[in-house]
C-alpha cells in the first residue's frame, strides 16, 4: 500500500512524463523515445492509484484491466492504417463514456455519502445542518468517499456544477465520436443531415440541459443528471450528423479536445490533479489541432461545426476548356522526361488504398535519379497528418514528404506534379474565384508545374461538390481510373 | 488519295510544305505523296530524300496539280495557281481571306475546298496545326538573330583581361508568339530582356521566360484578351499615350528593339516613334516584325534593312521564317501533317470534310462552291476569361514599418485585454470559490498553458501519432474510475468497471498503435 505523498509523487512523475511524451513529437526520431515516456507514466499513474489508499475491488480492477488491454492489443494490431480515423474516433468515445460513467457514480456516491452523514449526525444528535460531522469507523468509503465527506456545502456545490459538466461534455463526445466513426467507416452516409429545426434544435436541447443543471444543483437528483445524459447525447449525435465528410479532420481534432476537457471535469469533481493536467495536456492538443485545420480550409471554427459551406456571393466562375484524358503511356512518357516529380496525395489514395504502389513509383523514380517529393495539404485526408502515416506506412521515406509551405514556391520548378485522388486542396478557384465556396483557402499551386496528371476516378466534382478548374488547364492531363488500377498500370509501363 | 507539293512560286520563299519526314507520316495515315522536283531544294531537302522517303516526284507543276486530290503548299496561291484548282481538290496553305477577296471569289469558282493555315482557330485542340505560331515563333527567333548580327556587340556582359562589357538590353514590344520566341532567345543570349504587351495577363509568361515586364501605372490597362480570341486590340488613346511615354524613357537605354505589335485585321499600331529612334544611342538596332503592315516603326522600310542618320539599323525583312527554310518548312509540315490527321479520322486516305469540327470549319474558306469565310464563332473561347488580378502594392519601408508597429499595437491591445479579462474572471470566482477548487483551478490553467507550448512544437506529419498518443493519455480518465470501483453501492462499481474496461482498451490501443505508426517512419 502507497501513501497518499507516494501517490502524489507518482502522479507529478506521470505529468512531466505526459508532457515529455506529447513535446518528443516535434520530430519523427525524438517521438520513438516519447512514446515510451507515455507509457510508463501512465504504469506509474494506474499503479498507484490501485495500490493507494481508498481503493478496493481488486480483482474487479484486474479483470477489467486485464480484458481492455486484451482489446486494445487485439485492436491496436488489426487496424489498417488507412482505418487510422475510424480508430481514434472510437477511441474518443470511449474517452466520453468513461467520463459520463465517472460522472454518474460521482453523484450516487454523493447522495450516499450525505445520506450517511445525515444519518450520523442524528446518531450523534447533532443538527441536521452540521457539517463537520466525525466520520463513524464502520463507513464502507472509497478513497473518493471519504473526500466527499469533508466537503463544505460550497464544495458540495462546486462539485454539482462539475458533476454537470463532465457528463455533457462526456455525452457529448460519446455520441458525436460514434457518428464521426460511423462515417468515418462508412457506415452512415458521410453526407451532411439534419433534422428539421437544424441548429435551433441544438440550442433548444442545450437550454434544457441548462435548466435541469440548475434543477440538479438545486437538489432535484439524479434523474436530472441522466436526462442531461439522453439530451447531451442527442446534441453530440445531431451536430456532427450535420457535418460533412471533408470536415472530419476539424471534427475528429474538436472530440479529441472535448474528451480532454472530459477529463479534465472529472478531474475537478475528483479532486485529482493528475486527471485535471493530462485532460487540459489533451483539451488544449485538440484544440490546436482544430486551430490548424480550420486555418488549412480559410474557415471559422463555428461554421465548420454549424456544417456546410459558408454562403457564396454569387455565381460561380465560368469554367472553360475541356478535360483532356490522357493514358499509361503518355504519363510514362512524361516522367521518363521529367527530372523533378512532386506528388499531391488526398483522401481517394487511401479509398483505393493505392500508398503502396505510390511507394512503389516513388522508389522507380528516384532509382532513376530524379527527384520526387510528396506535398501535403494540412486537411488532405480525414485526420490531421493522415496522409503522412500512410506514406510511412508504405515506407515513403518522411524527409521527401512536405508540407504545404515548404513545397508551394517549387511548384514553378517542377516537371510533373501528379495529383493522386485530391481535388478541393489544389482547386485553382480558391485563389482566382472570390465567389467560390473555398475562396481564400490556402491550396497547393500544382497548376504552376510545367504539367499536371490528375489521377481520379470520373469527371464528376468531388464530394463538395465545386467545379474544379485545374482540371481544365492547358497543362492539365486527366488520368482516369481508380488510384491503384492506374498506378500499376503505369508501373509495368516504366522500367 | 493523292496529296502533293508543288514548288512555292513566289520569288524568294524558300519553305515547302512537306518534307521527307512528313512524307513518312502521312503515308502511315494512307495518302500517297507527290513533290514537285526541285520543290525542297532551297530548303535542303533533295528530291532523292523525298524519293527515299517514299514520295513520288512530279516534272513539273502541270504533272503535281492535275494528279493528286489534296494539295499542301505554303505562301497563298497565286492567280494562276488558283485557275488550276478543280472542283473536288483541296488547297491546303496559307490564305489569308480576309486581305484577299478577289483570289477567295476566284477559287469558290473552282469548286475546288480551300483550307487556310492561317485560319486555324487558336483552341487547345488545333494547336498542333497551329502554323501561324509556329512561323511566329521562328520569327522571333531570327529576329534575334537578325538583330545581332547587325549589332556591334555582345548580348551578355562579360568582364575579360581587356575590359568590362556591359550587356544589351533588349526591348521585346508585344508578347505574342514571337514576342515570347524573342525573349527566350535573347535572354538564352544572356541580355538583359525587357517586354512590353498591353495584356497584362501574359506579364507571368514573359517573366517565366526570363524578362523583365514593362509596368504602366495606369488603371483601366486591363484588356481582356479572351474576349478577342487571344489577340490584342487597339487601346485607349490615353494608355497609348501612357505607353510611348514609357517607351520614350527606356529608348536611350535600349540597345535592340524587336517590335513584335500587331493587331488582326489593322494596320500596325505605331510605338516606336521616330523621337524615339533619334534618341536611341548608335549602333543600335530595331527589328519590326510588323514590316509587312506598315510596321510599329514608321522609319521601317518593308523587306529592306536601312541605317538611319543617327546610325540606328531598322530592319524590316518579312520573310524571317523563309530565311530558316530548312527549320520552318519542318514546322510547317507537321502543322500539315496534324491537319490532315484531323481530316483523315479513319486513317484511310479519304479525306471527310467535317463542317461540324470547329477546327476544319474554322479553316476552310471555300467549299463545295460556296464562300465559307468568315466562319462562326468556335464553340469552345479560346482562353479562359482572364482574372482581374490584383496588384500586390509595394510597400515602402515606412508603410512597412508603420505597419509592423501597428500590428505590434494592436497584438498588445489584444494581449493585455485578455490578460485582465482572464485576471478578472479569475478574481470573481476566487472571491467566491473554496481554497480547494482554487488550487485546481491554477493547475488547470498551467497546464493548459504547458499544453498549448508544447503542441506547437508538433511537426504536422505526427498529427496523426499525435492524435493517437492523446487518445491514450486521456485514457487517464481510468484513474478516476479507479477511485470509485470500491464502493459499495453495486450500480456505481458496475458503472465504475466499465469505465476501466474501456479506459484500459484506450490506453492500451492507443499507445501500441502509436508506437506502430512511429516505427513506420523511416529517413531516406
Amino acid at each position: 500500500m502507497f501513501s497518499t505523498g507516494l501517490v502524489s509523487a507518482a502522479y507529478i512523475a506521470a505529468s512531466v512524463l505526459f508532457i515529455l511524451s506529447l513535446g518528443g513529437l516535434k520530430n519523427q526520431e525524438s517521438a520513438k523515445r516519447a512514446i515510451w515516456y507515455g507509457i510508463v507514466g501512465m504504469a506509474l499513474a494506474v499503479i498507484a492509484t490501485v495500490f493507494g489508499p481508498g481503493v478496493g475491488n481488486l480483482f474487479v480492477i484486474i479483470v477489467m484491466i486485464a480484458l481492455g488491454a486484451g482489446a486494445g492489443v487485439y485492436v491496436a494490431g488489426k487496424v489498417q492504417m488507412t482505418e487510422m480515423p475510424q480508430l481514434v474516433a472510437a477511441l474518443h468515445s470511449f474517452v466520453g463514456l468513461a467520463a459520463v460513467f465517472i460522472g454518474l457514480n460521482a453523484d450516487i456516491m454523493l447522495s450516499h455519502v450525505e445520506g450517511l452523514r445525515e444519518l450520523t449526525a442524528i446518531a450523534l444528535g447533532l443538527g441536521p445542518n452540521v457539517t463537520d460531522v466525525p466520520l463513524p469507523v464502520d463507513a464502507d468509503l472509497t478513497g473518493f468517499g471519504e473526500r466527499l465527506w469533508v466537503k463544505d456545502a460550497v464544495e458540495v456545490a462546486i462539485l454539482k456544477v462539475e458533476v454537470f459538466l463532465g457528463i455533457f461534455i462526456g455525452a457529448v463526445t460519446f455520441t458525436g465520436s460514434v457518428v464521426a466513426f460511423g462515417k468515418l467507416a462508412g457506415k452512415i452516409s458521410g453526407a451532411p443531415t439534419k433534422l428539421p429545426g437544424g441548429h435551433m434544435l441544438n440550442a433548444g436541447a442545450l437550454a434544457i440541459c441548462v435548466i435541469l443543471g440548475l434543477m440538479y444543483f438545486n437538489g432535484a437528483g439524479l434523474w436530472t443528471m441522466l436526462l442531461v445524459t439522453l439530451i447531451a447525447g442527442f446534441i453530440g449525435w445531431h451536430l456532427i450528423m450535420g457535418i460533412g465528410g471533408a470536415d472530419m479532420p476539424v471534427v475528429v481534432s474538436m472530440l479529441n479536445s472535448y474528451s480532454g476537457w472530459a477529463a479534465a471535469a472529472i478531474g475537478f469533481t475528483l479532486g485529482n490533479d493528475l486527471l485535471i493536467v493530462t485532460g487540459a495536456l489533451v483539451g488544449s492538443s485538440g484544440a490546436i489541432l482544430s486551430y490548424i485545420m480550420c486555418k488549412a480550409m480559410n474557415r471559422k471554427f463555428v461554421s465548420v461545426i454549424l456544417g456546410g459551406f459558408g454562403g457564396t456571393q454569387g455565381p460561380a466562375m465560368e469554367v472553360e476548356g475541356e478535360q483532356i484524358a490522357i493514358d499509361a503511356d503518355g504519363v510514362a512518357a512524361a516522367l521518363e522526361d521529367a527530372d523533378s516529380i512532386v506528388i499531391i496525395p488526398g483522401y481517394g489514395m487511401a479509398v483505393a488504398q493505392a500508398q503502396q504502389s505510390v511507394s512503389e513509383l516513388t522508389k522507380r523514380l528516384r532509382a532513376q535519379g530524379k527527384t520526387v517529393r510528396f506535398a501535403i495539404h494540412p486537411v488532405a485526408g480525414r485526420l490531421p497528418g493522415h496522409m503522412n502515416v500512410l506514406l510511412a506506412e508504405a515506407r515513403v521515406p518522411y524527409d521527401i514528404v512536405l508540407e504545404m509551405d515548404e513545397i508551394n514556391d517549387d511548384f514553378p520548378q517542377t516537371d510533373v506534379a501528379i495529383v493522386i485522388g485530391s481535388n478541393d486542396i489544389v482547386n485553382p478557384a480558391a485563389q482566382d474565384d472570390p465567389n467560390s465556396p473555398i475562396a481564400g483557402m490556402p491550396v497547393l499551386e500544382v497548376w504552376k508545374a510545367k504539367q499536371v496528371f490528375v489521377s481520379k476516378r470520373g469527371q464528376g466534382t468531388g464530394y463538395s461538390g465545386i467545379e474544379n478548374p485545374l482540371f481544365f488547364k492547358e497543362n492539365t492531363r486527366m488520368f482516369y481510373g481508380d488510384a491503384k488500377a492506374s498506378l500499376d498500370q503505369l508501373l509495368t509501363k516504366l522500367n | 488519295m493523292r496529296i502533293g507539293t508543288p514548288a512555292e512560286v513566289m520569288p524568294g520563299e524558300n519553305r515547302v510544305a512537306m518534307t521527307p519526314e512528313s512524307v513518312v507520316m502521312l503515308k502511315k495515315l494512307g495518302y500517297d505523296c507527290v513533290i514537285q522536283a526541285g520543290a525542297g531544294g532551297a530548303a535542303g531537302f533533295t528530291d532523292a530524300a523525298y524519293e527515299k522517303a517514299g514520295a513520288e516526284v512530279a516534272a513539273d507543276a502541270d504533272a503535281l496539280w492535275s494528279g493528286v486530290d489534296v494539295i499542301a503548299k505554303v505562301r497563298e496561291p497565286s492567280s494562276d495557281e488558283v485557275s488550276r484548282l478543280k472542283p473536288g481538290q483541296t488547297l491546303i496553305s496559307f490564305f489569308w481571306p480576309g486581305a484577299n477577296e478577289a483570289l477567295l471569289e476566284q477559287a469558290k469558282d473552282t469548286g475546288a475546298s480551300v483550307i487556310a493555315m492561317d485560319m486555324v482557330p487558336r483552341i487547345s485542340r488545333a494547336q498542333k496545326m497551329d502554323a501561324l505560331s509556329s512561323m511566329a515563333n521562328i520569327a522571333g527567333y531570327r529576329a534575334v538573330i537578325e538583330a545581332g548580327n547587325n549589332f556591334g556587340r555582345f548580348f551578355t556582359g562579360q568582364v575579360t583581361a581587356a575590359g568590362k562589357v556591359p550587356p544589351a538590353k533588349v526591348l521585346v514590344i508585344g508578347a505574342g508568339v514571337a514576342g515570347l520566341a524573342a525573349i527566350g532567345t535573347a535572354t538564352s543570349l544572356g541580355a538583359i530582356t525587357l517586354a512590353f504587351d498591353v495584356r497584362p495577363e501574359v506579364s507571368e509568361q514573359i517573366e517565366s521566360m526570363g524578362a523583365e515586364f514593362v509596368f504602366l501605372d495606369f488603371e483601366e490597362s486591363s484588356q481582356d484578351s479572351s474576349a478577342t480570341g487571344g489577340y490584342a486590340a487597339p487601346s485607349s488613346p490615353e494608355f497609348r499615350e501612357k505607353q510611348l511615354e514609357k517607351f520614350r524613357e527606356l529608348a536611350p537605354d535600349i540597345d535592340i528593339v524587336i517590335c513584335t505589335a500587331l493587331i488582326p485585321n489593322r494596320e500596325a499600331p505605331e510605338l516606336w516613334t521616330e523621337d524615339m529612334v533619334q534618341a536611341m544611342k548608335p549602333g543600335s538596332v530595331i527589328v519590326d516584325l510588323a514590316a509587312e503592315r506598315g510596321g510599329n516603326c514608321k522609319l521601317t522600310v518593308k523587306d529592306e534593312k536601312i541605317v538611319t542618320d543617327n546610325g540606328v539599323t531598322i530592319i524590316g525583312y518579312t520573310d524571317f521564317p523563309s530565311r530558316m527554310a530548312a527549320q520552318s518548312s519542318t514546322l510547317y509540315a507537321n502543322n500539315i501533317r496534324h491537319m490532315m490527321t484531323d481530316l483523315t479520322p479513319e486513317k484511310d486516305g479519304q479525306v471527310v470534310h467535317n463542317m461540324d469540327d470547329d477546327v476544319i470549319r474554322g479553316a476552310t474558306v471555300t467549299h463545295g462552291g460556296e464562300i465559307t469565310f468568315p466562319p462562326p464563332k468556335p464553340k469552345v473561347a479560346a482562353i479562359a476569361a482572364a482574372k482581374p488580378k490584383p496588384k500586390a502594392k509595394e510597400l515602402t519601408p515606412e508603410e512597412k514599418r508603420d505597419a509592423e508597429i501597428a500590428a505590434f499595437r494592436s497584438a498588445t491591445k489584444s494581449q493585455a485585454g485578455m490578460l485582465v479579462i482572464g485576471a478578472l474572471v479569475l478574481l470573481v470566482i476566487g472571491a467566491y470559490a473554496p481554497a480547494s477548487f482554487m488550487s485546481h483551478l491554477i493547475v488547470f490553467a498551467l497546464a493548459c498553458f504547458i499544453g498549448f507550448q508544447v503542441i506547437w512544437g508538433v511537426a504536422h506529419s505526427l498529427h496523426t501519432p499525435l492524435m493517437a498518443v492523446t487518445n491514450a493519455i486521456s485514457g487517464i480518465v481510468i484513474v478516476g474510475a479507479l477511485l470509485q470501483v470500491g464502493s459499495g453501492n453495486w450500480l456505481v462499481v458496475l458503472l465504475a468497471a466499465i469505465s476501466v474496461l474501456i479506459a484500459s482498451i484506450n490506453i492500451v490501443g492507443g499507445f501500441l498503435v502509436t508506437r506502430r505508426m512511429l516505427a513506420m517512419f523511416q529517413k531516406s
